[in-house]
């Protein structure tokens, strides 16, 4: 199946201010999405995630590389996009509150996009009707404002407002991370139920593994720009061969006292500046298995098996840390029989 | 805005009650405006129609203000001033707000990033720099000295030096707005620059520049009147507070100062009322300054409830 997102050697660098230097924000990403599927991009706090979500939906234009929708060149903004593929590529933020207009009724926030598409009112009210029943919302809710809402009816409401075009790719940018559990597993329940009814792609941006291993198929680790490891979710969290998947991995807060994860791979030292990126591997200064080639030059991607691409020459020794392995595995059957969820993991 | 704006109106009673001189304010505006409106039942006399026998005459039951030096009534004057005074200042201040809002929310809008727009939003604000570097009353009258005495050309310099404070206000309420992520939203919704910018920005963005307009229709008053009364604004028959100072002005020195001083008490106390309405706008559209209303009003409440049974004295501002 030809793949609905392509993005191929995408380089962002932002100018600063009174400055020559640039920031290097975007190093070299490529990836794809398939049709109904969740590619998980993780990463932590300034690795360009969002960056590169921002790209995808033309808020801001790339450096150099190229973004192919269904086979269709859309490496420049939004406003240079052909006309037909508005409303094919929706966005949902990470502050619900903020992405709606406050002076807005929420109804006519989740009409927006179909604005600029044509049709009459009353298509435009059934439509917004059916959107609002799909994100599990009561009508008379259209006529409140978004400061009479909880946070997870915000977020509802900001996937309304991208779903209403029908879209074939949301790039749900960290959806969940200013909600609370209960809303948390709402908003993931209700994204797992719209992408089985609507068949959508998703590219799920987030910081939380939890919350990536469960709804992702695929999984892409981004540090300082790069993503350094993507593949099969169940894979990469099984089989990190990267030491700083593997070093995320271990970072994670497991919600009970018998499981702890004991990775041997720990790393030291800050995230280096994007101003000034080191010569050879990005991690090297940070990785306890680095060695005297790992600083001179950036590792190649190497295919380690089934489209699981790893930036690492010692990939083969991370590989031998596999206790995170079980750990995980545990964790999930844990959260699973906590939460008492039945349907299962997305094709996991 | 809209709702709590209505709750506001509801609950104007309560408002007044502990702000005071809100209520001053509002009570003054309205009452210079019906002034303006019914000028021609409240004056005993035609304002522009002098009575020779009768000049220089001390108040009194015929006369409320007196007469001034041509011996037209002063009460019926100052009643009519506002006629002109309301309504030059009002336009101008309202082309001004227009005008000097779109410029600068589309100035605010493109003062960031890349390319020729950015260039020109700089040009504009180095040109407002520039305008407000006169002193305001000096190039008011320079323009109305080079563009000809009427009341458009001080409607258009009432515009063109208040426009200025619309634009930097706009501008940097936008600028912190355009970073929204509502805005970003409409934007990946395919809606133009343009119709995001009026969609979202300017509403969200409106707020201190209605604040600003009563206000600025206080000064633009002032304004109206300082020309009249150099000589560069409303001619002399017209009645106009400004030029009735100046008229009345000699006959303040011989003893006769009605003719001056009923007009001028009628400017600053009109001048007043607009800066406490303006005041009061602000009030409503801050959150914080509203919080701290709504919970005067709230201890206000309480304290009637505790007066009724033990008659003790009202809460004051």
């Amino acid at each position: 199946m030809s793949p609905v997102l392509e993005v191929e050697g995408l380089y962002k660098r932002f100018p600063i201010a009174g400055s020559r230097s640039v920031v290097q924000a975007i190093n070299g990403v490529s990836f794809s999405i398939g049709p109904g599927e969740t590619l998980g991009l993780v990463g932590e706090s300034g690795s360009g995630k969002t960056t590169v979500g921002r790209c995808i939906v033309g808020l801001i234009e790339a450096s150099a590389g190229t973004l192919r929708f269904k086979g269709a060149n859309i490496s420049m903004p939004r406003a240079r996009r052909p006309r037909d593929l508005f409303g094919k590529i929706q966005l949902v933020f990470q502050e619900p509150a903020e992405s709606l207009d406050p002076l807005m009724r929420i109804g006519r926030s989740i009409e927006e996009p179909l604005l600029t598409r044509g049709g009459s009112a009353v298509e435009r009210r059934e439509r917004v009707l059916r959107a609002v029943e799909q994100v599990g919302l009561r009508r008379e809710m259209l006529d409140l404002y978004p400061a009479e809402l909880s946070a997870g009816q915000q977020q509802r409401v900001g996937i309304a407002r991208a779903i209403i075009t029908r879209p074939e790719l949301i790039v749900l940018d960290e959806p969940t991370s200013a909600l609370d559990p209960t809303a948390r597993a709402e908003i993931i329940e209700l994204l797992m139920k719209i992408q089985r009814e609507l068949g959508t792609s998703y590219l799920f941006i987030s910081h939380d593994l939890s919350t990536v291993r469960f709804i992702s198929h695929r999984i892409a680790v981004m540090y300082l720009g790069m993503v350094v490891e993507q593949g099969d979710a169940a894979e990469v969290f099984a089989q990190a061969r990267h030491p700083y998947s593997v070093g995320l991995l271990s970072s994670v807060l497991l919600p009970h006292p018998h499981l702890s994860i004991e990775a041997n791979i720990s790393l030291k030292g800050e995230i280096p500046s994007p101003i000034n990126l080191p010569s050879g591997c990005y991690l090297a200064s940070r990785c306890p298995l680095a060695e005297e080639r790992c600083r001179h030059a950036m590792p190649p991607a190497e295919d380690v098996g089934g489209g699981h691409l790893v930036h690492c020459f010692r990939h083969r020794d991370v590989a031998r840390y596999d206790r995170i392995t079980d750990t995980f595995e545990q964790f999930q059957q844990e959260a699973e029989r906590i939460l008492g969820i039945h349907d299962g993991l997305p094709a996991a | 805005m809209v709702p709590q704006f209505s709750a506001l109106l509801r609950s104007v009673g309560h408002v007044a009650r502990v702000r005071p001189r809100f209520a001053i304010g509002y009570g003054i505006v309205v009452a210079t405006l019906l002034a303006a409106l019914l000028a021609p039942l409240v004056a005993p006399y035609s304002p522009i129609e002098a009575n020779p026998a009768q000049f220089l005459q001390s108040p009194d039951w015929h006369h409320l203000f007196g007469t001034d030096a041509v011996g037209m009534d002063v009460f019926s004057r100052t009643v009519y001033a506002p006629r002109i005074d309301l309504t030059i200042a009002i336009a101008g201040t309202l082309i001004s707000a227009v005008v000097g809002s779109v410029i600068g929310a589309l100035v605010g809008y493109y003062s960031s990033g890349r390319g020729v727009r950015v260039w020109l939003a700089y040009g504009v604000m180095r040109a407002a720099d520039v305008l407000q570097a006169f002193p305001v009353f000096v190039f008011a009258i320079a323009l109305v000295a080079s563009l000809g005495q009427s009341i458009q050309t001080v409607v258009l310099a009432i515009a063109f030096v208040n426009a200025p404070i619309y634009l930097r206000l706009m501008r940097s309420q936008v600028i912190s707005i355009r970073e929204m992520r509502y805005v970003e939203a409409s934007l990946v919704a395919g809606l133009s620059d343009m119709r995001t910018i009026f969609r979202h920005i300017v509403p969200n963005a409106i707020g201190p520049v209605l604040a600003q307009l009563s206000v600025n229709v206080g000064w633009a008053i002032l304004l109206t009147a300082g020309l009249s009364f150099v000589g560069a604004g409303v001619r002399a028959p017209a009645p106009e507070w400004g030029s009735m100072i100046a008229m009345g002005f000699q006959n303040v020195v011989t003893g006769q100062w009605w003719p001056s001083v009923f007009p001028g008490l009628a400017l600053a106390v009109s001048v007043f009322g607009f800066s406490l309405v303006g005041l009061s706008i602000e009030v409503f559209a801050d959150p914080v300054k509203r919080r701290g209303l709504l919970r005067d009003m709230e201890t206000a409440r309480k304290a009637n409830g505790a007066r009724a049974t033990r008659t003790v004295a009202g809460v004051g501002p």
